[in-house]
């Protein structure tokens, strides 16, 4: 077990990216099938919404490549995709919101989960000083502006729900 | 998983294995930490009332202390069922200890959504395997 929140070796980056993806193939998921859930009617009633989640899911498909070309510079093996993509698909159904509230808070819970994932990965990466494969400083630019866009996402969510409340 | 958790989960295992209190010793064993760091953070659980340590004795979680471990416990499970059933990884044990302090239990949680845990979790966690006993790994030996 390791106590304390660092980052100390390539193998260990690779792995964090790699959860990134997960998380990121997870909102994506997510935000489409909140979206297709939508009642055709609802759709061009909620405008704002429908925007919302397009948006989300092309930015986690973003970040999902820009992971992925972290990783490609680090030692890592690749991890089955499709599989992932299969699984989050299947176990949708199980967890999905039940009404407009119940998905814009998933919203919410998906952008503030990623922004907590790269903020607790940042602070471990500078917490230590080991040295990996690719650029420590690219790294953390291309971390932080993923984190800030995850910050902006969180807003846009809160902003919307607060103007329904 | 903040420090702290990692503490009360760590008690919270050793007071199953050995039916009685942690001792000071085994824990910074099971954390890889000096005596002197454990005893101090056993001494910050105490002043937030989530342990109390008696001389000679050990380390005794108190109730809230108890719900932090298997709240701990569960973030774990998810972790390492993570990385043994998503993303295949053999080591799932070694890494999951390497990662815990790093994933945050909202992060958990998420991750949650894809993975299948069983509704006894955290009772299921099996702390001489390290890893909860419904979990089925294909590749694996098994744990020594």
């Amino acid at each position: 077990m390791s106590v304390g929140n660092q980052v100390t070796s390539d193998h260990q980056l690779a792995r964090l990216l790699q959860i990134g993806i997960v998380l990121e193939e997870v909102v994506e998921a997510r935000a489409y099938h909140h979206y297709q859930s939508l009642a055709e009617e609802d759709r061009h009633l909620d405008a704002e919404l429908e925007e919302l989640l397009e948006h989300a899911a092309e930015e986690s498909a973003e970040h999902r490549e820009q992971l992925e070309g972290l990783i490609a510079g680090l030692d890592a093996e690749s991890i089955p995709f499709e599989d992932i993509e299969t699984l989050v698909e299947a176990k949708y159904g199980q967890t999905k919101p039940e009404d407009f509230d119940g998905i814009l808070y998933d919203q919410l819970c998906n952008e503030e989960t990623a922004y907590k994932f790269y903020d607790d990965l940042i602070d471990g990466i500078e917490a230590s000083d080991a040295e990996f494969s690719i650029d420590r400083e690219q790294l953390l630019v291309a971390l932080r502006t993923i984190r800030e866009e995850e910050a902006d996402g969180v807003e846009a969510v809160t902003k919307i729900m607060e103007t329904r409340e | 998983m903040n420090t702290a958790d990692q503490y009360v989960k760590a008690i919270y295992l050793l007071q199953q294995m050995e039916d009685g209190p942690a001792s000071t010793g085994a824990l910074a064993d099971m954390l890889d930490v000096s005596p002197a760091s454990a005893n101090e953070m056993i001494g910050k659980l105490e002043d937030r009332g989530l342990a109390e340590h008696e001389k000679y004795k050990g380390v005794t979680l108190s109730d809230d202390g108890i719900v932090r471990a298997r709240d701990a416990i569960q973030t774990y499970c998810i972790i390492e069922r993570f990385l043994a059933n998503v993303l295949d990884v053999e080591e799932f044990r070694a890494e999951a200890r390497e990662l815990e302090s790093v994933i945050d239990e909202t992060v958990a949680e998420r991750l949650d959504t894809i993975i299948d845990r069983n509704a006894e979790c955290p009772d299921c966690f099996d702390p001489e395997t390290d890893a909860c006993e419904y979990l089925e790994v294909e590749h694996e030996k098994p744990a020594d």
